[in-house]
């Protein structure tokens, strides 16, 4: 019998936002299913995914380490998704912003430079995630290219731009020929936040976003007109907002957030340049940004479940020999029940009849 | 109101009888019956959102009904979808046509039949109805380049192809110049004539008056009447229809016209290769004080027109378009506004309005650069707060809830919405299109007056409107558009319908003054 989805006209907001939690309790169902079919106790296999890292400091501030770089790249995806553009390529634009904030790196190492070279680097960065950004829009504004393909590719361009650099040019003389680039000076690092630790400056910059972002998407008509260009671009056009500023608009600043992301990771917790400098960040960042339902502050929170399931995946390889692709499954199921829930809380489902009571 | 006689009343060959379907809590149709005839014309009379699309639908089966049964030859039949009714002999043409732009008539008729025919067979059989019932359609023309008319001709061709016994046109003549309307009644009463039943759903009561044997009125999703309509007085339908007497629009008395506040010179805008889109040297001048309407059969470039002159479509020349004495063409819409102009467009949802955004923040669409509500880039939520209640209680917006998405608002209120939204700006010039499209006659009344009393203030307002009626009712000039032209502007009282009509079908002279036909 053929199935329909209507639409619902009224939805209450409390059913809103508990499409999320309803989409994280499926993947947990779904990931006790997986659990039982590999052999693993699903009771133990959570507690050593969701709940043992949260009872031990070094792991708490790994969380946070992780949960910053999803942060930022969510918060800049959710600029391009409220206008209804779809970049899928923030992990390339991650990219390109480490690599043009790291030249700054490499070009000043031995120098003995001054402090100006970091803050320098994090503008580079920026900068390098924004151009990247600005091609997908460009092919889109010129020519009518799909955002979604072009920003994708261009992923693996810079992924592999980046392989000739540290495997070429940028090569260590010194590092028997292990692909990495020399370690960066100290002026050229991520201060730390506390003595001993891990949390560094990076994550001051990611909830300084928060705020910029909860302020200019809530409160601004630059806000305002991102938001009106996704939800019906004719009234866009008729209110006055140009189209294609709004497209290089929402593209510059996710590629920037992702650039700055990029180099802040390397410039930190990373200290090099290395050919894998991301476990998959700026893909992650897209389920944090639709988990989050696009807000800053939701996209904080997301970014906190999500980097809990890449410190627990590393636990349960450890502990349990669980390959790392169990985590990918995980958030992948996350984020197909989320897409789910969205549509399942704003569209009815109902069968179509063969006959009719008359 | 006299039913219709006992005595010679044929059977109905389709009946609907106490249909009744709800959405969610909305009732579209309640226990509504409607029987239809053989050999005759039956008119569906109502308002916007009396039901009769829904009626129309449930009797076609495309959707199905609650409650309540439907009767073929005085059976009852069941249609779960639209190819089942279709095989009964039940064809209907819809108000918006389904038809490939890039296919030529004939390929286009073979999409919609069932099994296979050669495409020389059916070019034969389209050439012999459209002799038989003067329709007047080539079958190897391609349907991007037909007029709106012929295009209503081809979905005719193609229902009768399948040799239908009941034949519903949906609005029919609302996209037809009177010309091509007097042709479809011809066709109606040859199909008639031949002991076919046609369902003739209508809001324009002089037509039901002329062509129909019955109409049944809908309001507000009840029946409320079967009458003879030639019995009737267009007052009397009018009356059934509204259950109110129909407000006219007060003529406010001859006042001083002022300065152009709208000047288009030699406007003109390229085509993108399909019909009626493009503009070709329009010149048109509004002055404060007055109403100026722009007349014409959908698809002759008005909405480009409109595009032009709100700053959405560029023009090429800048020259030619002039707003309050500033040269204007190269400006966008935010700029034209800034000028003192104000647009309200034909599409409410998505154009004029954000369906899935708060009536509240739809206010900021067009009031976002006059200094107010916006400073410094900053959106005042207090102040664009007082100017949403302002809007909706100057003009009467009602609405469930504190501040509802647009989208669940009636085409009424949403209408008076965003007309309050344009006038409370205060502008020097509004251009609104299609006014009162699928608007209640109460909220329509409201919006002339209201027109009215801006251009008495010293507004300057065109108005684009396919509605002859009302733009005869209000305006003080009119201006005929067709095929991407416009005629000059001639004042209300010395033109008739018969001219404008004239002009509306391609000849270019609404006063009257030397003709040539295109």
């Amino acid at each position: 019998m053929p199935l329909r989805l209507e639409r619902q006209e009224n939805i209450s907001p409390l059913r809103h936002a508990m499409a999320p939690v309803v989409a994280a309790l499926v993947t947990l169902v779904v990931g006790a299913v997986m659990f039982v079919v590999l052999g693993h106790d699903p009771v133990r296999a959570f507690t050593i995914y969701f709940i043992e890292p949260l009872g031990d400091a070094y792991t708490l501030q790994e969380l946070v380490v992780k949960a910053s770089p999803l942060l930022l790249i969510g918060i800049g995806l959710s600029f391009c998704y409220r206008a209804n553009r779809w970049n899928i390529g923030a992990e390339g634009q991650y990219v390109a912003g480490a690599v043009l904030g790291s030249w700054l790196a490499l070009a000043t190492h031995g120098m003995e430079a001054g402090p100006w070279v970091l803050p320098a680097m994090l503008v580079l960065g920026a900068l390098g995630g924004a151009l990247w950004g600005l091609i997908p829009a460009f092919l889109r504004v010129r020519f009518g290219a799909s955002e979604i393909l072009t920003s994708l590719m261009l992923v693996y361009v810079a992924q592999l731009g980046l392989d000739y650099l540290v495997r070429g040019p940028w090569r260590d003389p010194q590092g028997f020929n292990f692909p990495q680039s020399v370690t960066f000076d100290d002026v050229a690092l991520m201060p730390l936040l506390m003595e001993d630790g891990r949390l560094h400056g990076g994550i001051l910059i990611a909830l300084l976003a928060v705020i910029a972002a909860t302020f200019v998407l809530g409160r601004t008509l630059v806000g305002f007109s991102i938001e009106l260009a996704g939800s019906a671009p004719r009234a866009a056009a008729f209110a006055g907002f140009d189209e294609k500023r709004v497209t290089y608009g929402v593209f510059a600043v996710s590629g920037a957030l992702a650039g700055l992301a990029g180099i802040i990771e390397v410039a930190g917790p990373i200290g090099q340049l290395q050919p894998t400098i991301s476990p998959g960040y700026g893909f992650t960042a897209i389920i944090a940004a639709m988990l989050g339902r696009l807000h800053p502050v939701g996209i904080l929170v997301a970014s906190l479940v999500l980097a809990l399931t890449y410190i627990g995946g590393e636990a349960a390889q450890i502990s349990m020999r669980m390959p790392f692709d169990v985590t990918r499954v995980f958030q992948g199921t996350l984020l197909i029940a989320i897409l789910a829930a969205d549509i399942l809380v704003r569209y009815r489902i109902r069968r179509v009849e063969g006959t009719t009571h008359a | 109101m006299g039913m219709g006689d006992a005595q010679d009343t044929p059977d109905a060959l389709l009946e609907a009888v106490k249909l009744t379907k709800r959405f969610g809590s909305l009732v579209a149709n309640d226990h509504v019956s409607l029987a239809i005839r053989a050999g005759e014309t039956h008119a569906l009379l109502g308002e916007n959102g009396a039901g009769k699309s829904t009626l129309v639908k449930m009797m076609c089966g495309l959707l199905q009904a609650d409650s309540g049964e439907l009767l073929y030859e005085g059976a009852p039949i069941v249609f779960p979808d639209p190819a089942s009714s279709r095989a009964k002999g039940i064809g209907v043409v819809f108000q918006h046509f389904a038809l490939f732009d890039a296919l030529t008539v004939v390929e286009n008729v073979a999409l919609g039949l069932p099994g296979h025919q050669p495409l020389a067979v059916l070019a034969a059989r389209i050439d012999d109805c459209v002799r038989r019932y003067g329709l007047g359609v080539e079958p190897y023309r391609r349907v991007g380049e037909l007029s709106v008319g012929e295009r209503q001709r081809v979905e005719i061709v193609r229902c009768l192809l399948g040799d239908p016994r009941v034949l519903i046109l949906d609005e029919p003549t609302s996209v037809l110049t009177p010309d091509e309307s007097e042709n479809l009644f011809r066709t109606v009463d040859l199909l008639t004539n031949e002991g076919r039943a046609v369902l003739f759903i209508s809001h324009k009561l002089d037509e039901v008056r002329r062509l129909c044997h019955r109409a049944t009125v809908l309001r507000g999703g009840k029946f409320i009447a079967e009458v003879d309509p030639k019995q009737e007085s267009s007052a009397s339908l009018a009356r059934l229809m509204v259950g109110a007497e129909v407000p006219r629009t007060p003529r406010i008395a001859a006042h001083a016209l002022g300065e152009p506040r709208l000047l288009a010179r030699h406007l003109s805008v390229a085509g993108d290769g399909s019909r009626g889109s493009a503009l070709h040297d329009i010149n048109i001048e509004v002055r404060a004080g007055e109403i100026v309407g722009i007349a014409g059969v959908a698809g002759n470039g008005q909405t480009t027109l409109f595009d032009a002159l709100s700053g959405e479509t560029q023009v090429a020349d800048h020259e030619s378009i002039v707003i309050d004495k500033v040269v204007a063409g190269g400006f966008g819409p935010t700029e034209r506004r800034a000028l003192g102009a104000g647009f309200v467009p034909e599409e409410r949802l998505g154009h004029a309005a954000a369906p899935d955004m708060r009536l509240s923040d739809n206010v900021l669409l067009t009031t976002h650069g006059d200094g107010h509500i916006v400073k410094a880039g900053l959106i005042r939520r207090a102040t664009l707060f007082s100017r949403f209640q302002q809007i909706v209680k100057g003009f009467d917006v009602r609405f469930g809830g504190k501040d509802p998405k647009a989208r669940r608002l009636s085409g009424g209120n949403l209408q008076k919405f965003v007309i309050g939204r344009e006038v409370l700006r205060d502008p020097v010039l509004i251009v609104v299109d299609q006014p009162t499209w699928g608007v209640d006659a109460a909220a329509a009344a409201f919006i002339r007056t209201t027109l009215r009393e801006r251009a008495a203030q010293g507004c300057a307002v065109l108005v684009i409107s396919q509605d002859l009626d009302e733009l005869l009712e209000f305006a003080d000039r009119i201006a005929v558009m067709s095929e991407g032209r416009l005629t000059a502007p001639v004042p209300v009282a010395e033109t008739s319908r018969e001219a404008i009509g004239l002009a509306m079908g391609g000849s270019h002279s609404a006063g009257g003054e030397g003709h040539h036909a295109a």
